[in-house]
């Protein structure tokens, strides 16, 4: 054996690795991408809490979204006003107040005013109930009540009371995350200055819902004939009231039979 | 070999002799970036993309730098060297040139630098005497066959999420007896004589 056949192996290894270092510099240097320095700065300026609620995969993706300018400066649910009119003023845009929102659960369905068609066994998680015919109670809009929602939610502002999904405004930051999450699309977005809401989304006619909930919207019209503003309109069997017109008298929620339009503040 | 050979060749490596199923190569990414179809895909096309370059970059260096030389024992550490270089090469120059790629693709492209499916491809290439031709198509192949077994996984794992099995099965315990009974299914395609 010679010293050569070691040597040659070394060379040519050596000769690579040097060879490879140094395209791999000079491609680092040719092929640098520019990275826009608003999208750190408006990182800052949203709150981190990678909620989701905006509809971007975390607030990266959505300062990115915010510089491109497919996303408008106040997408952002869950930031304080002082951070969005700080966004706008790195993007050169006036920006609106952006109003603030709280989830609301529509539904009053608990374990000791809905009935139930079986006992569920399986898994427990709302979109894994779901496929077992639509959820264990026999109203296909109630509330499942396994808590996909209390785990969608990074602020722990939402919790299952008697198997109904139920929101503490105090904490809610109205990101959305919980509404997008429902399979039974039951979480609603309502401006924090909101009084009253009717917390029941059945659908079927008055004897059906009867039938299935003792908390059940049965469409009887004495909220829509009672309300002074006009605010209150039933339709579909399903009594919802209009947040720009509603004066929070109460009247509605005094004369509800079924007692299921709350005020919520 | 003539473009029939090719085509069996191909067949063989997606299905009879799948690199996940029957070779057990690769078994790192089938396991941790099977957890969503949708990822899934994104890896599997990213390996595809890798072990086709590399499968030709590689036989490149072997018939003109190694066996000259006659270095064909260190094979293995001058393609580890090799594919490394070129997926970082690979990474900048798509983050630079074809951005969509680069953001469907980046974040599974440094995974791969060294997994030993795309090495494999590589070395059974050298080991088959492939010329250029059959080595690109027998990486690209190769991957195919990897693509298709992570994304059929992806799919039984995402069904069995809400499954509410025994607590000393749930997790990974399960996940691995779903791979052995997939890859039970995959072994019934040894029986096809080609």
């Amino acid at each position: 054996m010679q010293i050569s056949d070691v040597l040659i192996p070394v060379g040519i290894f050596a000769a690579l690795g040097v060879l490879f270092g140094i395209v791999l510099a000079v491609a680092s240097k040719v092929f640098a991408v520019k990275v826009d320095e608003r999208v750190p700065q408006i990182i800052d300026c949203l709150p981190g809490a990678n909620c989701g609620g905006c509809g971007y995969s975390g607030c990266a993706a959505l300062a990115e979204a915010i510089v491109k300018g497919e996303a408008s400066p106040n997408a952002c649910n869950a930031g304080s006003a002082e951070g969005i009119r700080r966004i706008g003023e790195i993007m050169g845009i006036a920006v609106s107040d952006p109003i603030p929102v709280h989830a609301q659960v529509k539904c009053m369905g608990t374990c000791h005013t809905a009935t139930f068609k079986y006992r569920y066994e399986g898994a427990q998680d709302c979109i894994a109930a779901e496929r077992m015919g639509g959820g264990d109670k026999l109203c296909a809009n109630g509330c499942i009540g396994l808590g996909t929602c209390v785990a969608a939610c990074k602020y722990d502002a939402i919790a299952i009371v008697d198997g109904v999904a139920v929101v503490d405004t105090t904490k809610c930051i109205g990101c959305g995350a919980c509404a997008a999450i429902c399979p039974k699309k039951l979480i609603v977005m309502l401006p924090a200055q909101s009084k009253y809401s009717v917390l029941c989304r059945s659908v079927e006619n008055g004897a059906t819902t009867r039938k299935y909930c003792k908390a059940g919207c049965i469409g009887c019209r004495i909220c829509e004939k009672n309300c002074p503003a006009g605010a209150v309109t039933v339709d579909n069997f399903v009594a919802s009231i209009d947040q720009n017109k509603c004066t929070g008298c109460g009247i509605c929620a005094e004369k509800c039979p079924r007692k299921i339009i709350h005020r919520i503040d | 070999m003539n473009f029939g050979n090719i085509l069996l060749m191909m067949f063989s490596a997606i299905l009879v002799e799948n690199f996940i199923f029957a070779k057990f190569y690769g078994c790192c990414p089938f396991l941790g970036v099977s957890e969503k179809p949708d990822t899934a895909l994104g890896m599997g096309m990213a390996v595809t993309f890798v072990m086709t370059v590399s499968g030709a970059v590689t036989w490149a260096v072997y018939e003109y730098l190694l066996v000259p030389f006659g270095l064909e024992y260190l094979q293995t550490v001058a393609f580890i060297l090799v594919i490394a270089a070129l997926v970082q090469f690979i990474e900048m120059f798509l983050r630079k040139f074809i951005p969509a790629l680069y953001s469907a693709l980046g974040i599974y492209l440094p995974l791969i630098t060294t997994n030993c499916a795309v090495l494999s491809a590589a070395l059974l290439a050298v080991q088959k005497s492939y010329s250029f031709i059959e080595a690109v198509c027998f990486g690209f192949s190769a991957a195919l066959g990897f693509t298709l077994a992570i994304t059929v996984f992806a799919g039984v794992r995402s069904r069995m999420q809400n499954a509410d099995p025994p607590r000393a099965f749930k997790g990974f315990p399960l996940t691995l007896i779903t791979a052995g009974l997939l890859a039970m299914a995959f072994s019934c395609f040894s029986g096809v004589k080609l």
